[in-house]
């Protein structure tokens, strides 16, 4: 984890100043590492490895909604490495009673999740964005699905642009509370 | 779900952010919680009246040095705390220095005085209003505190849940203060010092709860 420091930090330090490129570049990045520590950690923990993807996107939802946490002048990874820890922990006591059956099963799960690198998550996007409030919904398909701008979005949704934004932000604050209630597993 | 979907979904649009340093929140929870416990003491217990009294004054000055102290250093573990990783960047052990200091000027002051006044040293006059003032009066506090936390993103729970209640002990310490008439240290050492450390004891109790994200 010390190599890509540099690189993912100029990605960082462009992302926080609005570049949408290196905003996607660097949470692609991110999303490569959190797999593969995920993958371990589940593994060495007798969970099942199928339950990695879950835990990618909870993270990468969390370190998109709390980028503003992130201190420009310290390094990044030790930021995103707290991060990616405490939503393991956290789902490793939530999923602590439903899973008590399974350390047999853990060694196939390390092979069998190992060659499937579709990264897909057990989760519903359409199915979690049907239980977001209407005025949210719209604001976040139009601007972040369908890629229009602030000001069509606010004429399509009814809205002003101010809370086209707002409506996006608690949106996806929403968002990131379901997928976490969602991966109880 | 794909991931690419979702990377999508997070990079489409605009992405910048609020640069709004995190240490400003922490700021107006502070100025929150300040203002909240004075009114709080102004408008129920009332100010003592000798606060102009030269002697008031010097005993209220060590009080206020203490209180003000864990205030400080409260707020400054918590503009960390509420950090990804910043429980690692700090020692949170620092908080432990105003109440050994206190401790250790009410000890010099008992050893100075004859046993049998000792007792009435730390029970003081009011001893149970002081014990039910400072929790009841960081509640506010404690609420903007919390509120403040939660906006950022802390990683150890427990521990900012503490040092929150911590400061809204002091915050609340600091205020009441200005209404309580029992000045002797052995008493701000135990009842003081006590009911913010039980401050403390209950926001390590709530915070895994309220502060989770």
């Amino acid at each position: 984890m010390i190599s890509p420091e540099t690189e993912l930090r100029k990605l960082m330090l462009a992302s926080l100043d609005g570049n949408a490129v290196a905003h996607r570049a660097l949470l692609s990045r991110l999303s490569g590492h959190l797999r593969a520590y995920y993958r371990s950690k589940l593994a060495r923990a007798g969970r099942s490895v199928g339950d990695a993807e879950d835990l990618v996107q909870e993270a990468v939802l969390a370190i998109h909604l709390k980028r503003h946490t992130y201190d420009p002048t310290e390094p990044l990874t030790p930021w995103v490495h707290a991060i990616a820890r405490f939503k393991l922990i956290d789902f490793l006591r939530r999923t602590r009673r439903s899973t008590t059956d399974l350390p047999i099963d853990a060694a196939e799960d390390v092979t069998a999740g190992d060659d499937r690198s579709g990264a897909e998550s057990s989760l519903d996007l359409a199915r979690l964005m049907e239980l977001l409030p209407e005025k949210m919904r719209c604001s976040i398909v139009a601007v972040k699905l369908d890629g229009r701008s602030v000001a069509e979005a606010a004429a399509r949704c009814g809205v002003s642009e101010s809370s086209v934004k707002i409506n996006i932000h608690r949106g996806l604050k929403r968002l990131a509370a379901s997928i976490a209630k969602e991966s109880r597993a | 779900m794909k991931t690419e979907e979702l990377l999508d979904l997070l990079s489409t649009g605009d992405v910048g952010v609020d640069r709004t340093p995190h240490s400003w929140t922490i700021g107006a929870a502070v100025v929150i919680g300040a203002v909240a416990a004075l009114i709080g003491v102004a408008f129920v217990l009332g100010f003592r009246p000798d606060l102009a009294d030269s002697r008031a004054a010097g005993f209220l000055v060590l009080k206020l040095s203490f209180t003000i102290a864990v205030v400080v250093l409260a707020s400054f573990l918590l503009t960390k705390l509420a950090r990804p990783g910043g429980e690692r960047r700090t020692r949170p052990i620092l908080i432990v220095l105003p109440f050994a200091v206190i401790a250790a000027l009410g000890l010099v002051n008992l050893s100075f005085a004859p046993p049998a006044h000792w007792e009435a040293m730390i029970v003081g006059d009011q001893w149970l209003e002081c014990l039910l003032s400072i929790p009841l009066i960081a509640i506010v506090p404690f609420a903007a505190t919390i509120w403040a936390v939660r906006k950022g993103a802390p990683t150890n729970l427990r521990l900012a849940g503490a040092v929150a209640g911590l400061f809204a002990g002091g915050v609340s310490a600091m205020a009441y203060a200005l209404h309580c008439m029992d000045d002797l240290l052995p008493f701000v050492t135990v009842w003081y010092g006590g009911t913010i450390l039980l401050c403390a004891l209950a926001g390590a109790a709530l915070g895994p709860r309220l502060l989770r994200w």
